[in-house]
């Protein structure tokens, strides 16, 4: 036991206070004050800033240390490839002070994990003591999916809890009832796996041997889930003996002061940024996500029915540059993986807001207390009902926060901040999951993470950057070819760009790409498959169109080991979907290609073919004013097939001997006032519209998901309910 | 702070600065006078003599009026209607609601299915640019999508008296 551990003393808090009491009087001070902690001055900061700096450098430093450290510890190509981890440093009442780079989802999750544990009376039982671990990975107390893993360990100084240290990990089986990291189809808690809730798992800084075992055989990857545990805690006792020796330099008052400081700084910082750079107002940008379980036979059947998400992202920005996100409309919660807590949907916050409204390193829960978030009760975005399956929130929330992405960029344009603009980022999917024999013929299970790079949304002043990033995961790395391969028994026949994914516009989109895998020395696999199908999971902007919309193509019972054999031509790719290059080379005995880009586990053997197509980013302004050389590009790129260069770009070109394709700058611009002329005949006015589809609503004409997600969110908002029949010129009794 | 010319700020409007310097622009602290150059900019380019008091979209501004009007109004100079009033019930309506007609823009399979979600194109009247598209159900209410807060955003933000 070292100087820094003590175990006899009855409350752990600052002046022989409890926790408790320590976490109400803060929320106290903040309720009367509006401030941490009734902060009015930041002395430390004012009175000698270098000093203040310094100290959050070497935190931050700390931090980041810890996790390119501990990163390199595990083997989990989700945390080494991807870099799916993150480390942070808490107050004692479980306030965030700082978070590493990585995935910044976290700002205020693991908070709500440690608040948990103080609410709960965790000081008298299980006890609270130097040296302890604690583990969690339910979304319901603290956390974004049961995939995001924490470990939390408490800092000590003497007798008094001076914090708290926690890192997170994205595993890659969690044990759910289906194999992968982030399963779904259950329609219960309790098929969702390996759930801990804030649960101690080790003391004197190593793990339970009970709980070792216990995870080891409640998972399908156990070797990683060990590993990234070890990563965590080795993290958090890095961060352990950052703030000790920063205490032994500063001393624990001046220690003290900072962390209550800068908390009280991040949310007067995020303010001001508010006030900076966006413009006081009232943003809306729905967005929508399919889920397609009819006819599922893998579900019960209250669970197999198609059903559609409705996201009304509301964003208000206040005269004193107040933030509230509202989700007020939202439909029910469902049986299904998708639903989402409270904590999930500030874990996407978060990681949205750092991205873009305060790209800075001084995010911590003072940025939090400067926000608000509406989530309706009952609905998809906070269910209120803790038996529910939450294993792929994120199928959820990634459509819900690309609105607001949309309203920041209104907010910008407003501004005069064009650069900053982006018209929203894709679906950040095809998500690949399964397991099965693998190819060292163990049981395994896999969860690909190529879909951490999809295209960009378009900007305001260029192209978006094609499969290069997602909104939950900063590092934008899709992973080496061959890493995946070590954990899937799928080979990849090829990955390029996917030719239509960038949603066009006056700047397109970045665009997606597809992997053609096949299975291989595997006797039988199961396959999911996750993205938008039916609909887009959001707008374009300014006249751009969405990026695109996924859909499956798997090929079964191939001829592909005869094709192997004669070394024959293969497939690499899909391609334009209406020539596919896999049709046109392979023979199969069962095809299937439908827009059913959600589907539960599919039997796969050797030598299937599997097709993983990724999604572009949003398109931003009218199609017709896209520059002639830029479509040039896109043609002879391939990111543009020519029939939609011509339909939808206006262009007229040619293709020289070489096969490169040249846009002639006159005709196109003739031929550009001709679809104008053709907007003109075929459009009418909104109000001619409105009439039209105005009767449609009476008859409440609509396939059954519509129908059912309005019917939905007027049962859970008679506020959006009233909007919808004030719009509609509907009476008052209208109902779905 | 920095602050830069109405030069620079013009090719970076356009599209046309270099990407390393937009990488400046973008990871350096904002210029304060921003809004008011950008502002000055639109001006010169539109054919109108109103007074552009906030940008609303690529081709549309509010401009103020000299009865005191907030007008939503369009770079070719039609106007749709007073900015507390969403412009697009003032605008042309083309809607994709068809398999055919999603599949002039995306091919088979990448686009939607017209149960569950149609595009719907909003045109300006008077020179048919295509000015927004909604993807959203059927029967989906038009989307608000920007009601900026004008008087308090020049009051207590700017400093300034409101147009």
């Amino acid at each position: 036991m070292n100087k820094y551990h003590q175990t006899d003393h009855k409350a752990i808090g600052w002046d022989d206070r409890t926790l408790k009491d320590m976490l109400e009087q803060s929320e106290i001070k903040f309720k009367d004050t509006g401030r941490y902690q009734g902060i009015s001055e930041l002395v430390l900061k004012e009175s000698d800033p270098i000093r203040y700096e310094r100290i959050f450098s070497r935190i931050r430093g700390g931090l980041v240390n810890a996790r390119e450290t501990a990163l390199n510890i595990s083997a989990s190509p989700i945390v080494r490839e991807i870099g799916e981890l993150c480390f942070a440093l808490f107050t004692p009442e479980g306030d965030s002070i700082a978070l590493s780079t990585g995935i910044i989802v976290h700002v205020h999750t693991m908070s709500d994990s440690i608040k948990f544990m103080i609410r709960n009376g965790w000081e008298n039982n299980p006890k609270i003591r130097p040296g302890d671990v604690f583990g969690t990975n339910d979304p319901h107390i603290g956390d974004v999916h049961n995939a995001d893993v924490y470990t939390i360990t408490p800092i000590f100084n003497g007798d008094e809890l001076i914090g708290w240290a926690g890192g997170v990990t994205h595993e890659i089986d969690v044990g759910a009832s289906r194999p992968g990291s982030m399963a779904f189809g259950q329609t219960s808690r309790y098929e969702d796996g390996f759930i801990t809730t804030c649960e101690k798992i080790g003391e004197d800084d190593e793990l339970y041997a009970s709980y070792e075992l216990r995870a080891k055989k409640a998972v399908r990857a156990p070797m990683y889930w060990l590993l990234d545990e070890r990563t965590r805690l080795a993290g958090c006792q890095m961060i352990r003996e950052t703030v000790m020796r920063l205490i032994e330099e500063e001393g624990i008052d001046t220690y003290k002061q900072f962390m209550q400081e800068v908390i009280e700084d991040g949310r007067v910082t995020f303010r001001e940024r508010v006030k900076e750079v966006l413009v006081p107002g009232t943003y809306e940008a729905p967005s929508f996500i399919d889920v397609p379980f009819e006819g599922e036979p893998r579900m019960p059947s209250f669970a197999a029915k198609n059903q559609l998400m409705h996201a009304p992202m509301t964003l208000t920005v206040g005269s004193k540059g107040e933030f509230e996100v509202s989700l007020e409309g939202a439909n029910k919660w469902g049986y299904h993986s998708f639903n989402c807590p409270p904590s999930a949907m500030q874990g996407a916050l978060w990681v949205q807001l750092t991205q873009t409204l305060v790209p800075n390193d001084k995010i911590n829960d003072g940025a939090y207390l400067a926000t608000k978030c509406n989530l309706p009760p009952g609905s998809w975005s906070n269910p209120e009902n803790d038996t529910l399956s939450t294993t792929l929130s994120w199928f959820f929330l990634i459509p819900s926060f690309t609105g607001l992405i949309r309203c920041l960029a209104r907010s910008y344009q407003g501004r005069g901040y064009v650069e900053e603009i982006s018209a929203g980022y894709p679906g950040t999917w095809n998500v690949t999951m399964g397991g099965g024999t693998n190819q060292f013929g163990l049981d395994g299970a896999f969860t690909s993470f190529e879909h951490s790079s999809q295209g960009t949304g378009a900007g305001f002043i260029k192209d978006g950057e094609g499969y290069c990033a997602a909104m939950w995961n900063p590092e934008g790395d899709m992973g080496d070819i061959e890493a995946w391969e070590l954990l899937e028994p799928l080979l990849y026949l090829g990955r390029g760009v996917k030719p239509q994914t960038a949603g066009m516009g006056k700047y397109r989109g970045g665009a997606g790409f597809e992997s053609l895998r096949m299975l291989w020395k595997t006797p039988d696999q199961v396959i999911f498959n996750l993205g938008e199908g039916h609909v887009f999971h959001g707008s374009g902007m300014f006249g751009g169109y969405p990026g695109n919309s996924g859909y499956r193509h798997n090929m079964h019972e191939t001829n592909m080991k005869q094709l192997i054999q004669e070394r024959a031509p293969l497939p690499c790719r899909e391609g334009d979907t209406e020539q596919s290059e896999m049709t046109r080379h392979v023979k199969a005995e069962r095809e299937e290609i439908d827009n059913r880009a959600t589907c539960l586990e599919k039997d796969f053997v050797e030598h299937d073919l599997y097709l993983s197509v990724q999604r572009g980013g949003p398109g931003l302004g009218d199609p017709s004013e896209r520059d002639i050389k830029a479509i040039e590009e896109d043609l002879n790129e391939g990111f543009v097939l020519p029939r939609f260069a011509e339909k939808v770009y206006g262009a007229i070109f040619s293709q020289d001997d070489k096969g490169k394709y040249h846009v002639d700058n006159d005709a196109t611009n003739e031929r550009r006032q001709e679809l104008r002329k053709q907007r003109a005949a075929k459009s009418i006015p909104a109000s001619e519209y409105i009439s039209q589809e105005r009767e449609r609503i009476l008859k409440k004409d609509f396939y059954y998901p519509v129908s059912d997600m309005y019917a939905s969110s007027f049962s859970l908002s008679q506020s959006w309910a009233n909007k919808y029949r004030e719009f509609w010129k509907l009476s008052v009794n209208f109902n779905f | 702070m920095p602050n830069y010319d109405q030069k620079t700020l013009e090719l970076l409007m356009d599209g046309k600065l270099p990407f390393t310097q937009v990488h400046k622009i973008l990871s350096s602290f904002k210029d304060a006078d921003r809004f008011e150059k950008m502002l000055a900019i639109l001006q010169e380019r539109v054919s109108y003599d109103d007074k552009i008091i906030m940008p609303y979209g690529l081709h549309l501004n509010i401009v103020s009026k000299a009865d005191g009007e907030r007008i939503v109004k369009c770079d070719c100079g039609h106007e749709f209607c007073e900015h507390s009033i969403n412009w697009k019930l003032h605008a042309n309506v083309y809607v994709r609601d068809t398999e055919e007609k999603i599949n002039e823009i995306y091919p088979k399979y990448m686009g939607t299915d017209p149960n569950w979600m149609v595009l719907r194109e909003f045109y300006c009247p008077n020179c048919f640019t295509m000015l927004e598209v909604e993807a959203v159900p059927p029967g989906y209410p038009f989307t608000f999508d920007f009601q900026p807060d004008i008087d308090t955003f020049y009051q207590e933000w700017l400093n300034k008296p409101a147009p």
